[in-house]
């Protein structure tokens, strides 16, 4: 013992005199760290109710209440978080998708009440509401990569002197870090048509099983190889990923999937059931309404004939597409299937009046799904000219190996799909093309990707050019005039604003062929006038029920005479409602 | 005549789980003749939370936010460790970035400066000198500040995940931390009068709590108790791991391998922690990512396989046994924590002899702490 050791801690009392650190009481606290997890808050402008944040939740603590009716892209719901188990870890901030989450850095919240540490951030108000510290998501850490596998794309240039498709298509390691980028919400589910089980096929690609992945694509959907290709793609417009980041690529990995088989049948079971045995049901059009119903027909055991006038089955997916995008051997694979399935295929067959009326008789339905064949007309004076063709008699007769004459330069007359494939058809026919669309760019209805391709591959768009006549040139060739036009706005809420000709300015355009692409009407002639008026409207557009059945007992119809979306995926959804209709009728008729 | 203070007759004591002289919740039930331990059992299960378990059914991602909770006074270890052990058996342990290497060192640095400062406190408070524990609880809540700062909370940081680390430094961070670390700097030699220059410490560490150095290898002791003993043994060192290999230190040891040996290695750890802080700050590279980017961490695989990780916390060795079967959640993880050893196997194994009043500053010597024991 030493008396310094005795002495020297009662130096401590110097410090007696030095200010305290600590704080007196609550009141004087400090905020909290600008990146504090602190009380949750939620933009829910921007939320899309994915339930993702519910998802990551190790606690549970998330759960999603509705708080407003769902719309495509937005499930309705928000996030409801119990403080009871939430234990601040920020996954669900990290994790959110729209970045509409974030944690406030408000530390104390007191109240007497047990129950209420339980709200929905940003739809119960709360004092931290408008809070601009707290945790938020991060651009340098993610729990899933925001970006996009990229697809490669073959050279523009190369491939218009080529009918490749331009698409290459992901490779194994490419398609299961793509597919892990999902998180699952479903959002996507609502927005299909067809109602495709996305997220459970996805995630069958991502762990590696691409056979289950393409059964559970085959459970609603046929022709999921064309879908894979060239689908209209809802889903990935209303993708929760989509928001902040890139969508995930659906429609590639559908893609992917289906193109890692080349006997279908192998990964397929096409066993028939029994629910529609002794019934013969006939299909009227090979598109993709008809080749949807007559392929679940099959499944559930009815024997099902399908008839269509072109050489392939397809509708407009045969004829109408390019093969650079959606090539034969994909289509043909598709057909091998619903062969498979027992369906008898009666192509190069065109159904008349009277054939119509016998198979009415005959079978227990018939499904009209014969699509939008007669195209519009351009009202400019000179459309009768020779050089003036209609995009979609273009198209197929080329598809249908008859010959085609596009000349040097040709011009395309509309805005939609049709009129980016002529041209890009035409553009692989050696021609110089240009398109002529009266509304702006943004209001053209074709994929913008398609147009952004169109381009890259030489496709010059003059837009907000309203097309005036067209006139013979001496020495062969037509001249296509063309005026300006100004936009005005709309005449109705939520209608695209309308062109309106600047008169007295004529542009002139020298060329050999003048493509029209401007849209496409029913044309149900063949049944017979008096069966088409019982079926259509005077126009020939035919409303159904939800069942697909129109007013005619035993004639159902779907695809594009039935739905204005007209495209693939609707069309396929068209198909299964008629299915569901069909197996009704089936189970009434053997009561 | 037989009575209390009888010396002869044994008395049976339980001690603790509620007792503020026990290092957290356990209980030490205790046979006494007099004032002297004979034999004494140790008993957990106050804390048991099931964490291996937990991890089992919760995939990596989800399993990231239950592992700080193993060690409440210094969670990153346990982060550090899941992660690395993930990151070696799902392939990308090479691929983290070289900045998060350094932000990975800093955290566990800070974490190993927190929990010194508090159980160099402990230490004392035990014995009933009130100053030493409030000055540094004081100064450890500075250091959490910084980790407020950092990872958005003071005790369950949730910071150090896989790939790297969950956000970059904060503005200016780097200078506020070196403010702290002057406070604490500032504080240490009022800690040396109040503690080792103090007669009543003095007397009642020096020469109690005996380690003999055979028992080492014999129970698998480490950290500050070993290195008490001169013995350099230090994970840092033996197994460098991130960017200990380019930071100057040495081992500290001392002689001796009672308390107060061991308290002097903590407090010269202090020390060492704020030098290894200063350097990484001044040697940290100031871009570049900060964590890897993977498609996805939410469904993220991870083939079969097995690993081993280790890690030198203030108290020792932590490890984690990490065993993946393919699928997206751990098939076992086994924590091997530095109290299990210390504080089940090592504290009955003393307790004979040892005298009533010193059981409590001998668990703060040892660095017992449950929720490890329990997890």
């Amino acid at each position: 013992m030493s008396l310094k050791h005795i002495i020297t801690p009662f130096s401590a009392w110097v410090r007696a005199f030095t200010k305290p650190y600590t704080v007196p009481e609550a009141k004087t606290m400090r905020p909290g760290a600008p990146r504090y997890r602190g009380w949750h808050i939620n933009d829910t402008d921007r939320c899309v109710g994915c339930g993702t944040c519910a998802d990551i939740c190790q606690n549970e603590a998330i759960d999603m209440v509705r708080v407003d009716e769902p719309v495509n892209g937005d499930a309705g719901l928000r996030p409801r978080v119990d403080y009871g188990r939430c234990c601040w870890c920020a996954l669900c901030v990290d994790v959110c998708p729209s970045a509409s989450l974030g944690m406030s850095n408000e530390y104390v919240w007191v109240d007497g009440d047990a129950d209420v540490f339980r709200y929905t951030p940003g739809v119960d108000e709360k004092p931290w509401d408008e809070s601009a510290l707290g945790w938020r998501k991060d651009e340098g850490f993610h729990l899933f990569d925001p970006d996009r596998v990229p697809m490669p794309h073959l050279d523009p240039l190369e491939r218009v002197k080529t009918w490749a498709e331009v698409v290459i298509g992901y490779a194994e390691e490419e398609a299961r870090r793509e597919a892990a980028r999902c998180v699952q919400c479903g959002l996507c589910i609502a927005a299909c048509p067809a109602r495709m089980h996305i997220p459970d096929y996805i995630a069958a690609i991502r762990d590696g099983d691409d056979a289950e992945a393409v059964r559970i694509i085959y459970d609603n959907n046929p022709m999921p190889e064309m879908c894979g290709k060239v689908c209209t793609r809802n889903c990935e417009k209303v993708c929760s990923i989509g928001v902040k980041g890139e969508a995930i690529a659906i429609r590639w990995l559908k893609r992917y999937a289906t193109e890692r088989f080349d006997d279908l049948k192998s990964v397929i079971d096409v066993t028939r059931s029994d629910v529609g045995k002794g019934h013969t049901v006939a299909i009227v059009g090979g598109g993709p309404s008809g080749f949807t119903a007559a392929y679940y027909l099959a499944l559930r055991g009815f024997s099902v004939t399908i008839y269509d006038e072109l050489p392939r089955l397809g509708g407009a997916t045969f004829f109408g597409i390019p093969k650079y995008r959606f090539p034969l051997p994909s289509l043909d694979k598709q057909v091998q299937l619903l062969e498979d399935a027992g369906v008898r295929i009666i192509t190069d067959h065109r159904v008349e009046a009277e054939e119509f009326a016998r198979l009415r008789e005959e079978c227990l339905a018939v499904f009209v799904g014969t699509g939008l064949m007669k195209p519009y007309r351009l009202g400019a004076h000179g459309e009768e000219l020779d050089g003036v063709i209609f995009a979609l008699e273009f198209l197929r007769d080329y598809h249908i190996d008859r010959p085609v004459e596009v000349g040097e330069k040709v011009v395309v007359v509309g805005g939609g799909n049709v009129a980016i494939d002529a041209s890009r058809l035409a553009r692989r026919l050696g021609a110089d093309v240009t398109i002529s669309y009266r509304r702006r760019e943004v209001d053209m209805p074709a994929d913008e990707e398609e147009i952004e391709d169109a381009r890259a591959e030489g496709v010059e768009i003059f837009t907000q050019s309203i097309p005036l006549r067209v006139e013979t040139r001496e020495g062969g060739g037509l001249t296509y005039v063309w005026g300006p036009a100004e936009m005005l706005p709309a005449e109705e809420p939520g209608k695209r604003p309308r062109p309106q000709l600047i008169e007295g300015v004529e542009h002139r355009l020298d060329v050999d062929r003048v493509i029209v692409a401007i849209g496409q009407g029913p044309d149900l002639s063949w049944m017979g006038d008096e069966t088409a008026h019982a079926v259509g409207d005077k126009r020939g557009w035919i409303s159904t029920d939800e069942f697909g059945a129109t007013a005619v007992d035993g004639v159902f119809a779907g695809g594009d005479l039935v739905n204005p979306v007209a495209d693939a995926i609707s069309a396929i959804a068209d198909g299964l409602r008629v299915v569901e209709g069909i197996v009704k009728r089936a189970k009434a008729k053997q009561k | 005549m037989s009575n209390d203070y009888d010396v002869t007759k044994e008395t049976h004591l339980w001690f603790g789980p509620q007792h503020p002289g026990v290092t957290g919740n356990m209980s030490v039930e205790l046979w006494l003749k007099g004032d002297t331990i004979q034999r004494g059992i140790t008993h957990v299960g106050y804390l048991h939370r099931g964490f291996e378990k937990l991890m089992e059914r919760r995939t990596f991602i989800q399993s990231f936010p239950i592992v700080c909770r193993i060690c409440v006074p210094e969670p990153d270890t346990n982060e550090y460790l899941l992660a690395k052990g993930l990151e070696q058996l799902g392939g990308i342990y090479d691929d983290v970035p070289e900045k998060a290497r350094w932000i990975r060192t800093l955290t566990l640095e800070m974490a190993r400066l927190a929990a010194t400062l508090m159980v160099l406190g402990g230490q004392v408070g035990s014995m009933g000198l009130g100053p030493v524990p409030q000055w540094m609880m004081t100064l450890r809540d500075y250091v959490l500040d910084s980790f407020e700062e950092l990872s958005g909370h003071r005790i369950y940081h949730m910071y150090i995940v896989y790939g790297g680390v969950r956000r970059d430094l904060p503005e200016g961070f780097e200078g506020r931390l070196e403010k702290t670390l002057q406070t604490i700097e500032e504080r240490l030699p009022w800690i040396d009068r109040l503690m080792f220059e103090n007669d009543v410490f003095r007397k009642r560490a020096i020469g109690i709590g005996y380690v003999p150095p055979e028992w080492v290898d014999e129970m698998s002791l480490s950290g500050p108790i070993v290195r008490a003993m001169g013995i350099p043994r230090d994970v840092r060192k033996d197994y460098p791991y991130e960017v200990y290999p380019e930071l100057d230190f040495d081992v500290i040891t001392e002689e001796g391998s009672d308390m107060f040996a061991r308290a002097r290695v903590r407090r010269r750890e202090i020390a060492q922690s704020i030098n290894l802080i200063r350097q990484m700050l001044a040697d940290m590279p100031k871009d570049g990512p900060f964590c890897l980017k993977l498609p996805s961490l939410m469904h993220w695989r991870i083939p079969k396989g097995q690993t081993y990780v280790r890690a030198e916390a203030s108290r020792g060795e932590f490890g984690y046994f990490v065993v993946t079967d393919g699928t997206d959640k751990v098939r076992r993880v086994n924590v091997r924590g530095p109290s299990y050893v210390h504080g089940v196997s090592l504290l009955e194994r003393m307790l004979p002899g040892t005298n009533i009043s010193d059981l409590s500053s001998l668990m703060v010597s040892l660095q017992t702490c449950p929720p490890e024991i329990e997890r």
